[in-house]
């Protein structure tokens, strides 16, 4: 490798077409991305303080943004236990159809949100599979939150046991032992041992989970009812505000999740720059 | 929550009689967590998928049949499969350009790149569907100009396009670049000094290492491509029969209470992402190597 002259822009190199490339994706990555995403911005911008004030605390926003945020958590929180738990089974333990378990995982990533948004909700209504066995305990899971929370940890559900898995696989089988040998029960091992080293990829996950649920719209307005103030997610609500050609409010609550997106976003990137910092070395 | 999973384990399996690995589980548990992790895939992933099927074959095999052929779902058909194309289409070229320009190359400003191409999958599709309303729209910054000239992008296919385009940006390039990063310069420096120019370089030398990157993310861009519904709802118009892709078509006949026909046409969606999947996994299993390693979505 050529000696590094990092007063250049970039360092020397015999490959050609540096610049055709660079160019290029330059060009395409602000013409899709960034001057559309600037336009949303300026578009915030030019409302005002006090008009995306008045939007951001409008109570049917907070009520959907409220919504979004805790069902979101939620399922975040549902796939953090069970995404580890089949994160570990799949790595650790052996038994018939394991393969194909695992290439399941991924389902929520290739089926169309619509098509599990129709899906569920034919499981979950008053009539449906599960949502006549719920019906005699008084439970009602279509058309209230609980059902986004299970729409959400339907399309959520891959990221943890994906983020967890690689990780799991990895580690150090002579850790465990060297826990076991000195005298740490199974428990101890998993808790002291374990665990603090699958935080960071669990912690990644998390993340990942929550902000593709606060963001996630087809899954859930099949089974989620709608109704303003109980059921109505935050993106719903720009979608309603776009047909009552309200641009100013969809703009400000799509500028508010926006900034909430790329603080998730920026906390990931803190998470694993500080995982590879603690356990990218020595190993 | 975590911690409460965990703590079964402390629970002492008679002690006396240590004969699995200190490593391991007592079998009892191994069989617990095993059938909680497999109830709860079947719940959560299997059933819904099952219930795809099943409502869409409720009405007969007729009735499944003339819901798939009737002339608005085949509308969405073509307008979902040409939609699809042109968006994978173009991120195919912009992932193979910006891999090479980022794993070929050192340069200042690279990580900020990487993270700016990852963006899209942080914005909510509603929110990708919206900026180009908000851009390309009848009160959009560009929509008047645009009038003006008889170029119509808001509900009609170029909006859907670039709709489509944006929420699958990423798929390729991420792909590709960490293998090329991976893979170095060597080969291409190698092909060049022996007297390569720099396209038979690529196409001879950095194109066939690549390959099975490059399928594996045309392959998810395609699935995301042709499911996307909330980016283009938000953005098409749903025309019926004009701007209407099988996800949207889906959703008119669902909230017309045409149950049955609204899931035969989702069965179809449902059909591609199981061959999705199983494409997936066979390249995972046969071609581990040849796609980049430690990939999380």
């Amino acid at each position: 490798m050529s000696d590094a002259i990092f007063m250049r822009f970039r360092q020397p190199s015999v490959l050609p077409g540096f610049g055709l490339t660079l160019g290029f994706t330059l060009a395409y990555l602000s013409g899709i991305v960034l001057i559309p995403l600037a336009a949303l911005i300026l578009k915030s911008a030019g409302l005002g303080w006090a008009d995306i004030w008045r939007i951001a605390t409008d109570a049917r926003t907070l009520a959907a943004l409220r919504l979004s945020f805790g069902a979101s958590f939620i399922a975040a929180s549902i796939n953090a236990v069970f995404g580890l738990l089949l994160a570990w089974v799949l790595v650790r333990y052996s038994f018939p159809g394991r393969r194909l378990v695992d290439a399941m995982i991924d389902l929520p990533f290739a089926l169309p949100t619509a098509v599990a948004g129709i899906a569920l909700t034919a499981l979950y209504a008053p009539n449906g599979w599960i949502g006549q066995l719920l019906a005699p305990l008084g439970l009602k899971v279509a058309y209230t939150p609980i059902g986004i929370v299970i729409a959400l940890t339907f399309i959520s559900l891959p990221f943890i046991v994906r983020t967890v898995e690689p990780v799991l696989r990895d580690l150090d089988r002579e850790i465990e032992e060297a826990a076991a040998t000195l005298g740490a029960s199974r428990g101890q091992t998993l808790l002291r041992v374990l665990l603090p080293s699958l935080m960071p990829a669990i912690l990644t996950g998390y993340a990942l989970a929550l902000a593709r649920s606060i963001g996630e719209y087809g899954s859930v307005i099949f089974i989620a009812g709608n109704i303003p103030y109980v059921s109505e997610i935050a993106p719903l609500l720009i979608v309603i505000r776009l047909e009552e050609f309200n641009y100013a409010g969809a703009t400000a609550i799509a500028a508010l999740m926006l900034a909430i997106s790329f603080t998730m976003l920026l906390v990931i990137n803190l998470i694993q720059t500080w995982n590879r910092r603690r356990f990218g070395h020595g190993s | 929550m975590a911690v409460e999973t965990m703590t079964l384990f402390t629970s002492p399996v008679s002690p006396p009689r240590r004969l699995r690995s200190a490593t391991s589980e007592a079998p009892e548990i191994k069989v617990v967590l095993t059938t909680i992790a497999l109830l709860f895939v079947a719940i959560f992933l299997l059933l819904p998928l099952a219930a795809v099927f099943v409502e869409a074959f409720r009405g007969g095999i007729a009735a499944y049949l003339s819901a798939i052929t009737e002339p608005d779902a085949l509308t969405a058909i073509r307008l979902t499969l040409t939609v699809a194309a042109i968006a994978v289409f173009c991120n195919l070229v912009f992932g193979v350009a910006a891999a090479w320009a980022i794993a070929k190359f050192e340069f200042k400003g690279k990580s900020l790149l990487t993270t700016l191409i990852d963006l899209p999958f942080s914005v909510s599709p509603v929110i990708s569907g919206l900026v180009y309303v908000l851009l390309f729209g009848a009160q959009g910054y560009l929509g008047p100009w645009l009038g003006e000239r008889g170029v119509q992008i808001v509900f009609a296919i170029p909006g859907i396009v670039l709709a489509t385009i944006f929420v699958t940006f990423p798929f390729v390039a991420r792909e590709l670049i960490p293998l090329m990063q991976e893979q170095g310069t060597a080969e291409e420096e190698a092909a060049l000094s022996l007297g390569a120019n720099g396209w038979q370089t690529f196409v001879f030398v950095t194109l066939p290492n690549v390959k099975w990157a490059l399928l594996y993310g045309v392959l998810l861009c395609n699935a995301r491509a042709m499911g996307e519904f909330g980016a283009v709802a938000v953005i098409s118009g749903k025309i019926r029969g004009v701007t209407n892709t099988m996800p949207l078509h889906v959703e008119i006949l669902y909230n017309e209470y045409a149950f049955s026909a609204a899931f035969a046409v989702a069965s179809l969606l449902a059909l591609l992402s199981l061959v999705t999947l199983a494409v997936k996994t066979f390249l995972e299993w046969r071609f581990a190597d040849g796609i980049a390693v430690g990939r999380s979505h």
